[in-house]
């Protein structure tokens, strides 16, 4: 099993009615049905990846978070909108974290971090745009248009008064190393945050 | 027709007249004291029922939805690209139920049919009929059959409209509703090309009231051209460029008033044919029935309240380029049924010929027709 799935699942109540940004092929959702009897959608705009959910039963909603935002849901209608590895690819994420908490109570966000050791040493070395496992593409054509290292999105959490319940640092490989617990920013790949704007 | 008949058609079809003795009552406040459906089923209804499809045709459908009639057929059912062994509604799997709906032309009790009290012909007298009716009298349909719940009901464009009308009324009796290019009400400008058409039809000299059959004539010009008006919305303009362009069919202007351009005699050509083979009473019963269709009216336009008894799945699916029924009124479905906590999934099809796109088979379309389907084929252990 994907170890950001299991870390996820841990935060999902059973029935909890959940919203899946960018939901990709739906295997987390699908997963989350499976293990915590979840309710909800997925948003996608991959015609693939929306056939495939079609096909495992998944809830797809062909909808494009740049132009159509998440406008047509009611505040407060999910427990939880997860957004894994989709933040870095929307156009003003700000707006983005700003609705998952509106329409959700908790939003749970996974990201690449741009200011691992490999990343940071790649640009001092080559003076090159740096590539990784986590970020395979070129400059010119890469979908993550907003990166930001862990740093950047908590102060960003701070400046809009988000409280952040809980945060792992894993790898590429989403696996939890004694590494980047000690220094995150540098040493962390990927974080897997849950954030919330209710104080309990 | 080909010399044989392809391995993905359902083969020869054969319609079968079921005769309904008990009265329905309709919305109108009329009732039916008997009436008559004609059916075509394809595939096999599995030993507990549970693989039954309903398959709703639109506005000039009717029950040949798929296959052939006979070997000197040049075309096969009006939905053969969806339906047949390996395609979305895969009748190795699934049994596919497909009639033609009460007030319609082919064969189904309706304007042209014999009214038992009088021995005539109903004419104009067949009763305004709705989607509600219609689902209703499918649901005597699938007592008779004896499907308790239909796996899927499907349809396209006013069959769209009965798929979900279906989740209304019957909650426990559908397990999918299948809405394809549809709308949950029309719009101003859609009655509008209604009554250019209906008018078209009424200010036929041939047309008597709708008693045209007595007067042994056809108000064939009438609904000749309520088709040509009907058809215009069904195509998109990229569509019709691309088919027509400003092509003539001869080399130079004639400075008349005769069809000169390809698109005319076009649609010259396909109102005509449409003329002589439907019927002008059942074309103004069917454009009424969609006029009327707005399963939120009764809850002051709350279409997510009106959702509520659903306890089905949806699939909706949209065109691009579709402008009768555009994605918009798709996605009002959807944010209704997201509002109403109802499962539903949602793709706007990129497709370049409009309304009409529902039933030509895109890759795109076809295969995620078919990945919901087979999902549907798996649940039901079909």
């Amino acid at each position: 099993m994907r170890a950001d799935l299991e870390i996820i699942q841990q935060w999902v109540q059973p029935g909890h009615h959940v919203l899946d940004l960018g939901c990709g092929d739906g295997t987390l959702l699908h997963f989350l049905q499976q293990q915590r009897n979840a309710t909800g959608f997925g948003l996608e705009i991959n015609p693939d990846h929306i056939t495939t959910c079609m096909g495992k039963g998944v809830a797809v909603i062909e909808q494009n978070l740049d132009t159509q935002g998440l406008e047509n849901f009611d505040d407060g209608m999910f427990d939880i909108v997860l957004m894994t590895q989709a933040l870095q690819a929307v156009r003003r994420p700000d707006k983005v974290i700003d609705e998952m908490l509106r329409v959700g109570r908790e939003g749970i966000v996974t990201f690449p971090n741009f200011a691992h050791w490999r990343l940071r040493w790649g640009l001092t070395l080559s003076g090159r745009m740096p590539e990784s496992d986590a970020l395979p593409y070129k400059w010119y054509n890469t979908p993550n248009i907003r990166l930001c290292t862990f740093k950047d999105f908590e102060a960003l959490c701070r400046q809009k008064g988000i409280r952040i319940k809980g945060r792992r640092v894993v790898d590429d490989q989403h696996q939890n190393s004694w590494l980047a617990r000690i220094w995150p920013n540098l040493l962390g790949q990927i974080a897997i945050y849950r954030i919330t704007r209710e104080n309990t | 027709m080909p010399d044989s008949l392809p391995a993905d058609s359902v083969g020869l079809a054969r319609p079968e007249t079921i005769h309904f003795g008990t009265p329905i009552e309709l919305a109108c406040g009329q009732s039916l004291e008997s009436y008559d459906l004609v059916v075509e089923t394809y595939g096999t209804l599995n030993a507990d029922a549970s693989n039954a499809v309903l398959i709703c045709h639109a506005l000039s459908g009717h029950h040949h939805a798929a296959g052939y009639h006979s070997l000197e057929d040049k075309k096969p059912g009006w939905w053969d690209s969806c339906i047949g062994p390996g395609k979305p509604i895969d009748t190795n799997r699934f049994f596919v139920v497909s009639l033609n709906n009460l007030g319609g032309c082919h064969g189904s009790s309706g304007p042209n049919s014999v009214n038992p009290n009088t021995g005539k012909l109903y004419g104009p007298d067949f009763p305004v009929v709705t989607v509600a009716d219609w689902v209703k009298s499918q649901a005597q349909l699938a007592d008779h059959l004896g499907i308790e719940q239909w796996a899927a009901v499907v349809g396209g464009s006013l069959g769209g409209m009965q798929a979900l009308q279906w989740s209304l009324d019957y909650p426990d009796r559908i397990r999918h509703s299948v809405i394809i290019a549809s709308t949950p009400r029309l719009t101003a400008q859609n009655i509008a090309f209604n009554e250019v058409a209906r008018q078209a039809i009424t200010s036929d000299p041939d047309f008597h009231e709708g008693r045209y059959y007595e007067a042994d004539t056809l108000p064939r010009r009438g609904l000749m051209l309520a088709r040509m008006v009907g058809h215009i919305t069904y195509l998109s303009d990229a569509s019709m460029g691309e088919k027509f362009g400003r092509e003539l069919r001869e080399e130079a202007y004639k400075f008349g008033y005769d069809a000169e351009f390809q698109v005319e005699s076009y649609l010259r050509y396909q109102g005509e044919r449409f003329s002589e083979s439907f019927d002008a009473n059942t074309y103004l019963l069917m454009t009424r029935a969609l006029d009327y269709f707005d399963p939120a009216y009764q809850f002051g336009g709350d279409l997510a309240k009106a959702l509520a008894p659903a306890q089905c799945e949806y699939l909706v699916l949209s065109f691009s380029t579709d402008w009768r029924f555009s994605p918009a009124r798709s996605e009002e479905m959807v944010n209704a049924m997201i509002s109403a906590r109802k499962k539903v999934s949602y793709a706007e099809i990129d497709a370049p010929w409009g309304h009409d796109a529902f039933l030509i088979p895109t890759p795109r379309y076809t295969e995620a027709f078919t990945a919901y389907m087979d999902r549907v084929a798996r649940e039901v252990e079909a």
